[in-house]
């Protein structure tokens, strides 16, 4: 992108966003634009420069730029720049599957309650921050403010959903099995363990949301490639996880191409499943061709509505089913 | 060996109690019609800690008609915000729960190391897990989309009256009813101050009203027309009535009552966990748990040795000021309960078993009972057979499984069960044959949220608790 189109974006677009997070509670979030259009040369205060965000991977709770040193350029739906994006590698893949594994262990061991206790704490923190998510929406997917912020709000309850799934699913998916002998026999669903996840390309805040809570609310542990081309939300949402009680690992974001960074999770031997839904057509194939290797559960693309009740499908999906057989008698 | 421990008093600047408590209708705090007060005293002290309104049957008819005119928006709203008001609540309960303990512990005369760490986090909990199913009804199993009943009247007990409030309230706001609730007559205030918690969350008003009062207040709410379901936890006796009281009616009645669980040692458990058990299930609150493990059913082989150890325990428990953060049995709850325990012990004895206490100095104020234990206890025997609500345990011993079976289940009870042995095919073919909603294997008492909890025969019928706990609460 020239140097010129790059100057115009400046103000209506990450200004914009800035000022969403602000103190603009209002939540129009343009206090930005509007000093910078209409007042620019009629006053003698010089207008304030507002501070950019470096956008960041989050790999096992931290912030690190991609190892590759590369970036890429972001932009709304009008073809101007929001800002440069890391483009993961599949070093970065790598890395963020290590620290996914290393949280599993604390993280699948933790009680139910504790983690729909923080994945609540996710639904708490991302509403104080929902004017930024707005305002950031809006710029991804070329929504008005207002529908941005509906998406913002379904996000924020979709948490609430699964958070309260925690200590339920095993309710709805487990079974005492009436077996015909002298045994005590209990079927429950225990997390797969890692799960890779394409997050979806057509929603990139409310999908993805409904895609990274159902494998970690049972206890799974992701590695997460945000929409391809509308990474921004996802990569603040890595903010949100930070601040929320989520160890670090449980949810690793990357951005980047599918075609780079999904081979090398498709096809990694200490992944144990894969959530498409970022994936189409051959592509997709492709990558389920691949992750046959070592037999990952394979969630497929399905042009899923984002905004639907979604059902407890998502996390039956990431789910094992472990049966106990103990005799009875004296 | 006995320690020497330095007083350790939780503050109670804390909680800040009101002088006078009206009845809590359609959202705010009003008088009751006839103005009669009532004083709810500290059990620990005898001091009066407030007066509270004793709700005549006017009263309750005006709670009862907001919790009516409350239910249709209650009912019709998704339930994800639904879900989202019960939420708030259980944060709200999370953030003030040190204040709610010590409040708790001042009007109850439990332990505050129970109140801070058993009493108000489990309160959270409830309301935490029920939030979770009120916008998950279609899969709780009660077909697609489940009905509430409509207004529940909810009649509590004084030995965990918060929790039992979040047992009764969290499951049927969840589903969708709206709810009259009366605490007890000993333990009005946690329930009024849950009144606040409800007002800070922003609940619509009615959805819950608190009516406080004895048990004519009770009645009141039982015979009223305009209640769709009755839940009510207590004693059998009432539950009884309550149960004559809506026969031939379309109102649903859930009853939680009393118990007389056998705790069952075998000759190969772990002794000191056991004992541990033992302790845990007779001493914790008193003993005032209606699932308590009040008769103690020990392996002949090992009674000597159990006994011996489980007194060396029983005299290192430290009875007295509940507010204390090292005592690990507080006050009994009222003079009337203390006059019930005492009256029974003396029974016991007269019956001919044998008795002992540790050496323990009681205080000088307030209503005590030393952690008691009866030997050479027959099935016959009072203490053997009806419900003590309070510290005393009943041994007695057996010698085959078959035989702890038949001693454990002859009862009119069946509420909850221990086991105690190291043989997991031992402990399930126990499980497979006690007649009790509840049974705990090497542990005991222990509780939670996503966990059915609920008697066989006259304990009662109906479950709290889990998925199964919903089932009170929906038109199914």
């Amino acid at each position: 992108m020239s140097e010129k189109s790059r100057k115009g974006a400046r103000t209506s677009s990450r200004d914009r966003a800035a000022g969403g997070n602000g103190g603009d509670r209002a939540g129009t979030g343009r206090t930005g634009r509007t000093s910078s259009d209409d007042k620019a040369g009629k006053t003698a205060v010089p207008e304030r420069v507002s501070v950019f965000k470096t956008y960041k991977l989050f790999i096992g709770g931290k912030f690190p730029r991609s190892e590759s040193g590369r970036v890429y350029e972001v932009t709304d739906s009008k073809g101007t720049w929001l800002a440069n994006a890391p483009l993961g590698s599949r070093k970065d893949a790598r890395d963020a599957v290590v620290a996914a594994r290393k949280a599993f262990p604390g993280w699948s061991g933790a009680t139910a309650y504790n983690r729909g206790q923080i994945l609540y704490r996710v639904a708490e923190m991302l509403q104080g921050r929902a004017d930024q998510f707005a305002a950031e929406v809006a710029d991804a997917e070329g929504l008005s403010r207002a529908k941005a912020a509906a998406v913002v709000d379904a996000a924020v309850d979709r948490w609430v959903w699964y958070a309260g799934w925690s200590d339920k699913v095993a309710q709805v998916a487990g079974s005492a099995n009436p077996v015909a002998g002298p045994y005590f026999n209990l079927s429950v669903p225990e997390p797969t363990g890692v799960v890779a996840v394409l997050a979806p390309q057509d929603s990139s805040f409310l999908g993805l949301v409904s895609v990274v809570a159902p494998v970690v609310v049972t206890g799974n542990t992701a590695v997460v490639l945000a929409a391809e081309s509308a990474p921004l939300p996802a990569l603040s949402l890595a903010e949100v996880l930070a601040t929320s009680d989520l160890p670090g690992g449980v949810v690793n974001v990357l951005s980047g191409r599918v075609a780079e960074v999904g081979p090398p999770l498709a096809g990694h031997q200490d992944v144990n499943a894969i959530d498409l839904a970022g994936a189409a057509g051959q592509r997709a194939a492709e990558l389920e061709a691949a992750a046959a290797e070592n037999l990952k559960r394979v969630l497929r693309p399905a042009g899923t509505d984002w905004t639907a009740d979604p059902g407890p499908d998502r996390m039956l999906a990431f789910l094992e089913t472990k049966t106990v057989w103990h005799p009875i008698g004296v | 060996m006995a320690f020497e421990y330095a007083p350790a008093p939780q503050s109670r600047a804390i909680v800040d109690i009101a002088p006078s408590y009206g009845l809590f209708i359609d959202g705010e705090f009003v008088e009751g019609t006839s103005g009669e007060l009532r004083k709810t005293i500290s059990p620990a002290s005898e001091e009066v800690l407030a007066e509270y309104t004793q709700a005549g049957a006017e009263d309750v008819d005006r709670a009862v008609r907001a919790a009516r005119r409350a239910f249709p928006a209650w009912s019709a709203l998704p339930g994800a915000e639904r879900a989202k008001y019960l939420f708030r609540i259980a944060r709200i309960v999370q953030e003030r729960s040190r204040e709610l303990a010590v409040l708790e512990t001042l009007d109850n005369g439990k332990p505050i190391r129970e109140t801070r760490d058993f009493d108000l986090p489990t309160v959270a909990a409830h309301f935490f897990y029920y939030a979770g199913w009120a916008d998950k009804l279609p899969y709780a199993g009660f077909g697609p989309d489940p009905r509430p009943l409509g207004v529940a009247g909810q009649i509590i007990p004084w030995n965990f009256p918060l929790m039992m409030l979040a047992w009764k309230i969290a499951p049927a706001l969840a589903t969708g009813n709206t709810v009259v609730l009366k605490p007890a007559e000993t333990t009005p205030l946690s329930a009024l101050f849950f009144a606040d918690v409800c007002r800070q969350a922003g609940l619509p008003r009615g959805v819950v009203n608190i009516v406080t009062g004895d048990g004519a207040t009770g009645r009141a709410l039982v015979e009223h027309p305009d209640i769709n379901k009755i839940a009510f936890t207590g004693s059998t006796a009432v539950g009884k009535g309550i149960a004559r009281a809506v026969a031939g009616t379309d109102r649903r009645l859930s009853l939680e009552l009393g118990g007389k669980a056998a705790n069952v040692v075998f000759d190969d458990a772990p002794i000191d966990q056991a004992v541990e058990g033992i302790v845990t299930g007779i001493f914790f609150n008193q003993g005032h748990v209606c699932c308590a493990g009040s008769r103690l059913l020990v392996q002949e082989s090992v009674a000597e040795e159990v006994l011996e150890s489980l007194k060396r325990r029983m005299a290192t428990l430290r009875v007295g000021d509940p507010l204390d953060k090292n005592t690990d049995i507080g006050a009994i709850n009222s003079a009337e309960q203390l006059a019930r325990i005492r009256a029974l012990a003396d029974t016991g004895e007269a019956e001919g078993a044998e008795r002992w206490s540790p050496a323990c100095e009681l205080p000088g104020s307030g209503f005590w009972f030393a952690p008691t234990l009866f030997t050479g206890v027959t099935q016959a025997h009072r203490i053997a057979r009806e419900e003590i609500f309070g510290p005393v345990l009943s041994v007695l011993t057996f010698r085959t499984p078959a035989e702890a079976v038949e001693k454990a289940n002859n009862t009119p009870y069946g509420l909850s069960a221990g086991v105690w042995t190291e043989k997991g095919s031992r402990i399930l073919w126990m499980a497979d044959r006690l007649r009790a909603g509840v049974v705990w294997a090497n542990t005991f008492n222990r509780f939670d949220p996503s966990s059915p909890f609920g008697g066989y025969k006259e304990s009662g019928y109906g479950r709290e608790g889990g998925r199964h706990g919903l089932e009170a609460y929906l038109d199914v």
